[in-house]
């Protein structure tokens, strides 16, 4: 499927350029509106700049950011070029925020990681791979900003790509989502002065080639969206809601998104976890019956026989049918203070259905500065907040899931507290043999 | 890239798809929602969702109008005609009524505006119906304050939104579990900017209330906006109502609500005024948001829309 939208995430510590890179974009894409480029002008003089726009004011919202002046929460920016429309999920990059960092990657077909070319590879910024890996973003755009401080030299980008690829091969071993098909773009660039950012730059010869060396948003409008092979994925079709009209009609319609794959009338169907049997009669849209429904679209399907589906089950082909289970293990990211331990229980929504879900075991957890995976037992046994570790879990029904490596939607859970209703961590379903 | 052999999907019908996906979950997981209905380009695009989400059914809640009593006529008329042809069911919840019962106090002055006094009205109006959601046609890209709110927000029982405590929302999977007079807000077009809307509207041939295209109409200039004239306005020194040729991008209550000039007339036309407008909505058209920077902050921590 083809889309012209694109979600990408962005991370970086503190200075390397993140605010700039993004305020950049926006105006150099001429996204920015006079209103807050005069704040902006407002802003920079306030703070002392001297005449130059600083074009990192464009992004910053709520007012504890403007007081501490870093960014707390994941903030979604929006612009366009002709070619299509990008919603950026632009992130904080501390440890402490590993949590908002997943958040923003959650719905991510790209993450643009953060260099500062003087600094070279450091901690957040693998750690900012590493999220993106785990999260299953298929495609990572290494940004190695500030060349201009290191006289574009081209030595020194190539030295840097080297460290990262040597990183980089380490990332496919460690998580449930790093183990996916991914692609990786090294770009060199300065988001002060615009270089290869949208424009080309003078500075940079030796990055010339435009087939293989893209500036930023060159990648950005041509890097090809998640859902772009329907035909080649598993069919999946969790039911949101049934829709009856009231008084006598015999209308029943399944109403949900396509979490996968592609559906069409005719075929016969399996609905899980229940295993009843029937074939699509029709699938009706506000809009008109279409002949297929493909992900991710909203549409209502209709059975052909009297079968008793409700919220929570799944439909599917019957030749390529996902786990059905009531035990599962995955990878974490917890959210709250108060730790993840074993016997801890938790309300856990994953597609449609939300089920009790009791913690058994703690398997082992991911050092966020080694990046490496450690048994849990002798330093710790349970998750604190932005830690990241392989849980295992029960649950009072059977779950309807692929592993998230194969399936985002279906392999992804939020776990919520019952007694505080907050929402407490993000589970990858990892695949178990 | 070859594109050729694979289907389209659109960004408006990505989108389209997004906030269906949205109402249903709400529709689902709570009991007593509430569709707010205003009348403006975004909850007449809510609407068309709704009908898309639910039909051939009824909609699973009713629609509510927070009436400041200050709504510009045209609109009015368009939304009871829109109710009517929908066959739902709406609830006026009227400022007028917080201020005659003393739930409020109306501002007085040039200035005066019932725009705060909603708040009131509709926390209210949320507690009298025991509503647990209220879907509205807030976007992301209308404000800063706006950029870092969730699809489902959280609001306590004073109905107040905490921007440093809100719950992480990941992939579509929206924790809706909330205790009682408690609430949240859904906005299921988080993700549409105002170029969408338009092009949206467009593309469903969705009618919109007369004031969106260009009239002529009896205006004076206020901190350099053009605010409607009606009866009883109070004038402030050198001020002087004059006629021009305007339109809205917003339909606010009236006493805050500026037009800007515009010839265009139709849907097209409005649609490529968008696409070059160098200028943003609310920085365009609402004074309430200019009073200071973090004037949207503050009024959306308090339970504003
Ligand atoms: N020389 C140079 N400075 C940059 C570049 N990008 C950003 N900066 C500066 O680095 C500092 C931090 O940038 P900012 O965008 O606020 O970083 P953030 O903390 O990652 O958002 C600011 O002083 C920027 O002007 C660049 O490409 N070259």
């Amino acid at each position: 499927m083809t889309l012209d939208l694109l979600r990408f995430t962005t991370a970086g510590s503190v200075d390397d350029g993140k605010s700039t890179l993004i305020g950049r974009l926006l105006y150099d894409t001429k996204q920015v509106f006079e209103d807050q480029l005069d704040h902006v002008a407002q802003a920079s003089e306030r703070r002392g700049g001297e005449g130059a726009l600083d074009l990192a004011l464009l992004t910053d919202g709520l007012r504890a950011e403007r007081e501490q002046g870093i960014t707390i929460d994941v903030a979604y920016r929006y612009f366009a070029t002709l070619k299509r429309r990008f919603i950026i999920a632009d992130c904080p990059g501390h440890q402490q925020y590993t949590r908002n960092m997943v958040t923003g990657a959650s719905t991510a077909d790209l993450s643009v990681i953060l260099l500062d070319a003087r600094k070279g590879v450091l901690e957040q910024s693998k750690r900012h791979a590493f999220i993106s890996a785990l999260l299953g973003i298929p495609h990572l755009v290494v940004a190695v900003n500030k060349m201009d401080l290191v006289d574009y030299s081209q030595e020194r980008f190539d030295e840097l790509v080297a460290e990262f690829e040597g990183f980089a091969a380490k990332l496919s071993t460690i998580g449930t989502g790093t183990g996916m098909r991914r692609d990786i773009a090294y770009i060199p660039m300065s988001a002060l002065n615009g270089d290869n950012v949208v424009d080309r730059s003078d500075a940079m010869g030796w990055y010339e080639d435009p087939t293989h060396h893209p500036t930023l948003l060159e990648l950005l409008e041509d890097v090809e969206v998640a859902y772009d092979h329907p035909y080649d994925r598993p069919a999946r079709f969790p039911v949101q809601w049934v829709i009856r009209p009231a008084h006598g009609s015999d209308y029943r319609g399944y109403a949900g998104q396509m979490a996968s794959g592609a559906l069409r009338t005719g075929e016969e169907v399996v609905i899980l976890p229940g295993g009843q049997r029937s074939t699509i009669a029709a699938i009706d849209t506000y809009d008109g019956e279409l002949s297929e429904a493909l992900a991710p679209m909203s549409v209502t399907v209709r059975l052909a026989d009297d079968v008793d589906v409700s919220r929570g089950e799944t439909i599917c082909r019957p030749d390529e049918v996902p786990t059905v289970a009531r035990e599962l293990e995955a990878d974490v990211c917890w959210m709250t203070d108060s730790p993840l331990r074993p016997g801890g229980r938790y309300l856990l929504k994953q597609t449609t259905s939300t089920v009790t879900a009791i913690v058994d075991t703690l398997q082992d957890q991911v050092d966020v500065h080694t990046l490496e995976r450690a048994g849990v037992g002798g330093t710790s046994s349970e998750l604190g907040l932005n830690d990241i570790g392989r849980v295992r879990l029960r649950t009072s029904a059977p779950l309807v899931f692929d592993p998230y490596d194969q399936n985002r939607r279906t392999g992804s859970f939020v776990l919520i507290d019952e007694t505080t209703n907050n929402t407490v961590g993000a589970g990858m379903i990892a695949a178990t043999a | 890239m070859s594109v050729v052999d694979r289907p389209q999907l659109s960004h408006l019908q990505a989108l389209e798809s997004e906030a269906i996906h949205v109402m249903r979950e709400v529709a689902a997981e709570f009991e007593r929602p509430v569709l707010l209905f205003s009348g403006g380009k975004d909850s007449i695009v809510l609407l068309r969702l709704a009908e898309k989400a639910f039909r051939p059914a009824p909609f699973p809640f009713p629609l509510m109008h927070v009436d400041t009593g200050h709504n510009f006529p045209e609109v009015i008329e368009y939304r009871d005609r829109r109710v009517a042809e929908l066959g739902e069911r709406l609830i006026v919840a009227s400022v007028q009524e917080s201020i005659d019962s003393g739930r409020v106090a109306e501002e007085t002055g040039p200035r005066a505006s019932r725009n705060r006094l909603q708040t009131v009205t509709l926390l209210d109006a949320i507690a009298e119906h025991s509503f647990d959601a209220a879907f509205g046609g807030a976007r992301r890209d209308e404000e800063r304050a706006r950029a870092k709110e969730r699809v489902m927000s959280f609001r306590d029982d004073f109905g107040q939104w905490d921007p440093k405590n809100q719950r992480p929302e990941l992939w579509n999977l929206y924790n809706g579990r909330i205790r009682k007079g408690e609430h949240v807000r859904v906005f299921p077009l988080s993700n549409w900017t105002e170029l969408d809307v338009w092009e949206y509207i467009d593309a469903e041939r969705l009618e919109v209330p007369s004031i969106y295209f260009a009239h002529e109409r009896e205006v004076f200039q206020r901190d350099g906006m053009l605010y409607a004239w009606r009866d009883g306005t109070e004038l402030i020194e050198g001020e002087s109502v004059f006629t021009e040729t305007v339109r809205y991008r917003t339909v606010g209550d009236m006493s805050c609500t500026g037009g800007v000039r515009s010839e265009a007339a139709t849907l097209r036309e409005v649609v490529t005024e968008i696409a070059a407008t160098r200028i943003t909505e609310r920085g365009e058209t609402r004074a309430d948001d200019r009073v200071s920077e973090a004037a949207m902050e503050d009024r959306k921590k308090a339970g504003y829309f």
